[in-house]
């Protein structure tokens, strides 16, 4: 087996180092190595989406890239999403139309959300149903989340 | 006295949890990470029935980073096994131990576990672990296994059938004998498991300085875990505390206890270190309970003018390996028998069920227990009943549903019900749907040659409860109570610590919103703690639907106990009559003199100051415990209806339309309650549709990834119409019914026969779900279906 080695990468904004065995896939470096623990790991083979982050601005299933893989690219998780302390469009907006209730998927649905409105910043309901069936969600029955990407959507328009 | 305040209970509040969930600061087992802490992995057994001839952890337990292996033997020495007991007649006890002791009854079963300086290494350990199996027959069949010649799984009970339970009022065989017209079929469920999105998983850690053992635990039901742990690992239950903190979904999945839990226990008492296991997928859908699993042969005799006169059954339940604890192997079979008459009056009646040993993974409760399986079987048999009468089936259910005159009921299965709407949800889903127009768009729909199908499922469930009778049929556990601590602190502020537990339906709003109201307080004011034994008073958890009903009435309880003294108080601080007082926004006045008041934060100053403050002989402080035990419980009911359309190509089902009507009683929260009913029924269109746990015959599961078990993504459920009936419960404090589970009761019936509505005129009946394309195709009079069989 290789032995560790060291990565940089800038996640939420600001540098970060690791020293990680090859194997170590990013959720767990995020989790472990970073204490990011918002960003959850509910599948482990890229079916969920739980474990999304954008990677270099797209989204990206953390447990299906080794955390060697992320060295010198920039990371966004759940954590970085609200600036300070003023909570993103689209979480006022979850939490506004009840689009979470365990809140286990909230962070992968934030940030598959997020990537998807600046491809699409005017979608219809069926693009959004579309591109949220990326993640699971057990809990809502997508409804919320779905009026809550739709009452987000024009508020990140304006933003731009 | 009375309260001012803006009505809390009813109002749209959003949810006080949300704020730490959205930004990522939850705290689940898996983001609690202590010094020293080990991380478990678990061996699991490749084979569904064998016997251990040797197990060998030499290899493993010299990798470097590996601090212990422990195997079914050492555990066994640290722990009793569990034994889920029961009080009914026809019931086998039987042993689930930790880890395997001797032999392995289901591919999957844990066998020894690795302890190790991280999960990765952990799993290192998993494979240089040396097991020799001897392969024993597998039982994989529910049916075959109650032949003569299967595999005996458990030696110790003599049979594979576990457990039987008859209810019969009247005189079915007369009736069904005498009538008019007689449905039968033979209904099959598959076997189903919930996918919480957070695996299961715990952390131990045992202070010996103190002698605590501390489990944090994915778990619905800490106060269960703690009861039974202390009695496994022969520790008093004082120095045991179980939290639950977030929790990443339950859905009665995690409201039972776990071998996992036991050992990550035993082995941090064992190793003196904190000890930690989070499930990964693999394990989530090999070990965690399955559900549903039952064919169930059912005939519903009526007269002619449509009047129901008898139903019988015969229930057999696969209830996989192990008899779970501590609801037993019993909750579903028995709970099908208990609700399959449904909201309907049924005069005769004769139900018998059996629950049949398999190497599978236990069955456990999962949303409806029971529930979904009877609404899909008398669902099923009145629409079959519909057309054959000629009758339109909205109209059969009318006319034979219990009616307000006919309140208190009691159902054929010894089940009262309180008064609910069972008419009135179906009348407003009727009109919700606009009814006769769907009808003419199907008739028109068909003249094109669509398949366009209308369907409807009326259902009541028991929830809220009490001590009546236990939560599981024959289990000695007591379910019947909740409890809440009313605390004031000296600045004014309210803690509400409940033993229940919540894992994703609010509760922290919910109660807050019903002790705020009871105590006249802003919501600000109130915070809810709950899923920590050492901090709540005595309660067992959340599951089958009692958290607002039991936890609700606790919180008004003790709400009211902490106003009532906060009003003497205040008459006393004021020198006013406690009757003349009125409270507002946390300020206790007299009423029509606003400025002669005082604060909640100056009443409870006082209370706290002590004698020289207080009327004479009042005792200082200001909180309250009180329990609440709502004794039978009370209904929930709702009518669904469903409009679909199936391809003619591809035999795929594509939900139009989505109507709920429910009747929860009293509502606490509309954004919650229409939430639970959101996320209900999609998990009951998945069970309809795509949702289905396989094993081959030689018990190996094929459906161990989310590739293969196919639950709903944002597809699959167009946007629901929630419409609320609300009859509030004459029995239950505050009015509250439970709400939890319905959407999954009435969705995979109301699916079921829209589907079979849609097909009606090729005669196909819809028996089996999933409605998987695959079976519909089967099904086609042209396809030769019938020649190449299915999978029993």
């Amino acid at each position: 087996m290789a032995g560790p080695r060291t990565i940089h990468l800038t996640v939420n904004g600001a540098p970060r180092e690791g020293w990680v065995e090859p194997r170590k896939l990013l959720v767990d470096f995020i989790r472990e190595d970073l204490g990011l623990t918002g960003t959850h790991v509910g599948c482990e083979h890229g079916i969920c989406g739980a474990c999304t982050v954008l990677v270099n601005g797209e989204a990206a299933r953390s447990c299906l890239m080794l955390a060697v893989q992320a060295a010198g690219a920039e990371v966004l998780t759940v954590e970085g999403l609200a600036r300070d302390g003023t909570l993103h469009p689209l979480q006022e907006a979850f939490w506004e139309h009840h689009g979470l209730q365990c809140g286990f998927c909230t962070p992968g649905m934030l940030l598959t959300a997020c990537d998807f409105l600046k491809d699409n910043p005017s979608p219809t309901e069926a693009e959004i149903r579309e591109a949220l069936s990326a993640v699971l969600c057990r809990c809502t029955g997508y409804q919320g989340i779905i009026k809550a990407v739709q009452a987000a959507a024009p508020k990140l328009r304006d933003a731009r | 006295m009375e309260a001012l305040t803006p009505k809390l209970v009813g109002a749209r509040v959003k949810r006080l949890e949300d704020r730490r969930l959205l930004t990522g600061q939850g705290s689940y087992v898996d983001d609690f990470r202590p010094p020293g802490l080990l991380h478990a992995a678990f061996l699991r057994s490749p084979h569904a029935h064998a016997r251990i001839v040797r197990l060998d952890p030499a290899a493993a337990r010299a990798l470097p980073g590996v601090a212990a292996v422990a195997t079914g033997a050492e555990i066994a020495r640290l722990t009793r096994p569990v034994r889920a007991l029961s009080k009914m007649k026809e019931y086998r006890v039987t042993s689930f131990p930790p880890l395997a002791l001797g032999k392995v009854r289901f591919a999957g079963e844990a066998v020894a576990a690795v302890v190790a300086a991280s999960r990765y290494v952990a799993e290192d350990g998993l494979d240089r672990i040396l097991v020799d199996y001897e392969p024993l027959p597998a039982v994989s069949h529910m049916e075959a296994a109650m032949g003569a010649g299967a595999a005996l799984l458990h030696e110790e009970t003599g049979s594979n059938l576990l457990l039987a339970r008859e209810f019969a009022t009247g005189d079915v065989d007369s009736a069904i004998a005498g009538a008019a017209v007689v449905v039968r079929e033979r209904f099959r469920f598959r076997r189903h498991t919930a996918v919480c999105l957070e695996n299961r998983g715990c952390l131990a850690e045992y202070h010996e300085g103190t002698g605590l053992l501390t489990l944090r635990s994915a778990t619905q039901c800490p106060g269960l875990v703690r009861d039974i742990l202390a009695d496994l690992l022969d520790l008093p239950e004082h120095r045991i505390r179980v939290i639950a903190a977030d929790v990443g979904g339950g859905f009665g999945a995690k409201s039972s206890l776990y071998p996992e839990e036991i050992t990550v226990a035993a082995l941090a008492l064992w190793l003196r270190r904190p000890v930690k296991w989070i499930s990964d997928r693999r394990e989530d859908l090999l070990a965690t309970s399955q559900a549903w699993d039952e064919i169930v042969e059912a005939e519903l005799a009526l007269g002619a003018d449509g009047t129901i006169v008898g139903l019988r059954a015969e229930v057999t339940a696969d209830v996989g390996a192990y008899s779970i604890y501590p609801w037993t192997a019993a909750i579903e079979p028995v709970q099908t028998i208990s609700f399959l008459p449904g909201p309907y009056r049924v005069p005769h009646y004769r139900a018998h069920a059996r629950g049949v040993t398999t190497c599978k993974a236990p069955m456990g409760p999962y949303r409806g227990v029971g529930r979904p399986v009877a609404a899909f079987v008398m669902e099923g048999l009145m629409d079959r009943a519909a057309r054959l009468l000629g009758l339109d089936p909205t109209e059969l259910r009318l006319r034979n549903f219990i009616r307000p005159e006919d309140f208190p009921y009691k159902s054929p299965s010894g089940i009262v019900w309180d008064r609910a709407g069972f008419t009135e949800t179906m009348l407003r889903a009727r009109e919700t749907l606009g009814y006769e127009a769907a009808r003419a768009e199907q008739a028109q729909a068909r003249a094109e040659g669509r398949w366009i199908g209308v369907g409807f499922a009326s259902y009541v469930e028991l929830t809220g409860i009490g001590s009546a009778i236990p939560v599981s049929p024959g289990m000695p556990v007591a379910t019947g109570t909740e409890a809440a601590t009313v605390r004031v602190d000296p600045s004014g502020t309210v803690t509400a610590i409940f033993g229940i537990a919540s894992h994703g339906q609010g509760l922290e709003t919910s109660l807050a919103q019903v002790v705020a109201e009871e105590m006249g307080l802003p919501l600000e004011h109130v915070r809810v703690v709950h899923g920590d034994t050492a901090l709540s008073p005595y309660g067992t958890g959340t599951y089958a639907s009692r958290s607002a009903v039991l936890a609700g009435g606790a919180g008004i309880l003790a709400g009211r106990a902490v106003r009532e003294k906060a009003f003497t108080i205040a008459a006393h601080l004021l020198e006013a009559d406690p009757a003349d007082l009125v409270v507002n926004g946390g300020r206790v006045a007299v009423r029509g003199t606003p400025d002669r008041g005082v604060t909640f934060r100056e009443i409870a100053n006082a209370a706290y100051s002590g004698a020289r403050r207080l009327p004479r002989g009042m005792e200082p402080g200001l909180e309250a415990t009180r329990f609440y035990d709502p004794y039978f419980g009370t209904a929930s009911s709702a009518t669904h209806a469903a409009i679909v359309e199936v391809d003619r190509e591809t035999y795929e089902v594509t939900i139009r339309r989505y109507v709920v009507v429910e009747d929860c009683g009293r509502i606490i929260n509309p954004l919650i309650v229409e939430g639970q009913v959101h996320g209900g029924v999609v998990q009951g269109a998945g069970a309809a549709l795509l949702e289905e746990v396989v094993y081959d015959g030689a018990g190996q599961l094929l459906t161990g990834t989310l590739m293969d078990y196919l639950v709903p993504a944002a597809t699959l459920v167009p946007t629901m119409e929630v419409h609320h009936v609300e009859t509030p419960s004459p029995t239950a404090l505050g009015g509250f019914r439970g709400m939890g589970e319905g959407g999954t009761i009435g969705a995979p019936a109301a699916i079921a026969n829209a589907v079979a509505d849609a097909l009606s005129p090729l005669g196909i009946e819809v028996s089996e779900l999933p409605i998987t394309p695959e079976r519909l195709f089967r099904a086609m009079p042209d396809s030769g279906g019938a020649d190449r069989g299915s999978r029993a």
